[in-house]
């Protein structure tokens, strides 16, 4: 489904990714887990069309999406909820969640998808009418993940989702996560909760410095000594010594 | 007494194009990140258009906005196809830049055609009614121009609908909140940039169409109604259509009171106070988001 080969992308002179290869099958879940600077961000912005990468090639379903303009990569059934979420913050939580259809697919489809996000999120429906920025974070992460999901997506891509959100909140969008995998949405997670982001996800990349360091299965990952002294801490790895 | 409140009475009106020439500056400068200045020009062509089309087909001044409106739009169009759609695939900084550049030509050709068109005699429309006035007590209501801050709001309250209810004007409101955002969630922010443009350009029109009609137009009258629209802008803040026809009412109101309080010739300096004392203490403007 999403065929990355070879990535190349810089920011002026600064080098950020150097020959990334991943691959991602329909309905798979991947976490792309690394350390800040890791290039992880740049990646998910390269296959959303905000940024041209430098040479290689992002195929979908085929299809060249580094020549694609970033409107038509979300047509095609890629949607990011981007870092720090992005919303709108001066238009209700449903004229954010109607501008996620924008694409003329999806807005045929606008009264199911409005109908699908309230059912997975049942906080956001008596809340439809409220100005975004008057939402907790974790609210506005589900009306973030929900304006994706409008859009009616093969593939969601998600920036960080749980940064800034009370653990409570974090448990409860992962679980839609899942939730939303189980429809047959594949889901590509950049996430610094490396213990979350490998329980829910089928396999993990990891970027370090701009190159895919390691990749596998999830549980094997979970249990890499490697990935464990990175990104889980000295206690996690005191834990499986013992 | 009835001096003043004479003055004010005719601030008000004005005021109300103030606010219409104002809305167009305020929507591409919200979303596009660009400032015309040649924005004024276009209210200059918009008055001659509507000078044309009152003299060669006889159209009523304030009907002749029917034809006035459609020509500016696609003036926009064209104007953003051939200039402003290069600028905006800068970033936001090098956009103003060029925006300036591009913006300081077009008026400058602007004028220079005009001139060459019209030459550079003041002109304005003549109408059966245009000397009628309403009574209301000791002071005298100019009809055209009671008009014409009607057609203003009309005009405002209805792009203010267009913004909020139609699919791109939520589009267009979107890309002026977060450009990227607007791309990820499917929005082709070049035609919302294009939209943007060209209602600006429509508004711009519609402005000078009612300034032939109400007061007078030349092909010099750009940069001052630049300069008023600018004032507006700074002191109502981006974001609400609405806000920025009550800060073109409050800019007229304001030049009265100034005239009538220090003489005329102060009239123009209040605005320019006004700007500074806005930018120094409240940066947004009133009604800024």
């Amino acid at each position: 489904m999403l065929e990355i080969r070879d990535l190349d992308a810089a920011y002026g002179d600064v080098r950020v990714l150097s020959g990334v290869s991943l691959s991602i099958g329909p309905g798979e879940i991947v976490a792309l887990l690394g350390p800040n600077g890791a290039g992880k961000t740049t990646l998910l912005t390269a296959v959303a069309g905000l940024l041209r990468p430098r040479a290689g090639s992002i195929r979908w379903q085929g299809e060249e999406l580094t020549t694609l303009r970033p409107h038509l990569v979300v047509e095609r059934g890629l949607a990011l909820v981007p870092e720090g979420r992005r919303l709108f913050g001066t238009m209700t939580v449903e004229e954010n969640l109607e501008l996620g259809a924008f694409a003329a697919r999806a807005r045929r489809e606008l009264a199911a998808g409005l109908e699908r996000v309230y059912a997975l999120f049942p906080d956001l429906r008596g809340r439809r009418r409220q100005l975004v920025r008057s939402l907790s974070g974790g609210q506005q992460q589900m009306v973030a993940v929900g304006r994706a999901l409008m859009a009616r997506p093969t593939l969601l891509m998600l920036d960080e989702p749980s940064l800034g959100i009370a653990p409570r909140l974090v448990a409860s969008i992962f679980e839609a996560l899942a939730e939303i995998n189980r429809t047959g949405v594949g889901i590509f997670l950049v996430e610094q909760n490396v213990q979350a982001a490998l329980t829910l996800a089928h396999r993990a990349y990891v970027l370090e410095s701009g190159r895919i360091a390691a990749h596998g299965p999830a549980a094997d990952l979970l249990r890499d000594p490697h990935v464990r002294r990175a990104y889980l801490g000295p206690l996690a790895v005191r834990a499986i010594q013992r | 007494m009835s001096i003043l409140a004479q003055q004010l009475v005719l601030g008000l009106l004005i005021g109300g194009l103030y606010g219409l020439a104002a809305a167009g500056l305020s929507l591409v400068f919200g979303v596009m990140k660009v400032l015309d200045v040649a924005h004024g020009e276009l209210i200059m062509l918009g008055g001659y258009a509507a000078f044309w089309a009152v003299a060669i087909f006889g159209l009523d001044p304030f009907g002749s906005l029917a034809l006035v409106i459609p020509l500016s739009l696609l003036l926009g169009v064209v104007l953003y196809l051939g200039l402003f759609g290069f600028v905006v695939r800068a970033d936001e900084e090098t956009r103003v830049k060029n925006s300036l550049l591009i913006g300081f030509g077009l008026a400058l050709a602007f004028h220079a055609l005009a001139v060459r068109l019209w030459t550079a005699d003041e002109r304005s429309i003549v109408t059966p009614y245009g000397g009628s006035v309403i009574l209301v007590g000791d002071l005298a209501i100019p009809v055209v121009r009671l008009l014409s801050l009607l057609v203003a709001f009309l005009l405002i309250g209805g792009l203010h609908l267009l913004l909020a209810r139609w699919r791109w004007g939520k589009a267009i409101r979107a890309t002026a909140e977060d450009w990227q955002a607007a791309l990820l969630t499917g929005i082709d922010v070049r035609r919302a940039y294009l939209l943007a443009f060209a209602l600006g350009t429509g508004l711009a029109g519609a402005a000078g169409t009612l300034v032939s009609v109400g007061y007078s137009i030349s092909p010099s009258i750009g940069l001052e109604w630049t300069l008023k629209a600018l004032i507006v802008v700074v002191l109502a803040g981006l974001g609400s259509m609405i806000g920025t026809f009550v800060g073109g009412l409050v800019l007229g109101v304001a030049e009265a009171a100034s005239a009538a309080a220090f003489g005329g010739p102060y009239r123009e300096v209040v605005g320019l106070v006004i700007f500074v004392v806005v930018l120094i203490a409240r940066p947004r403007g009133l009604f800024g988001r």
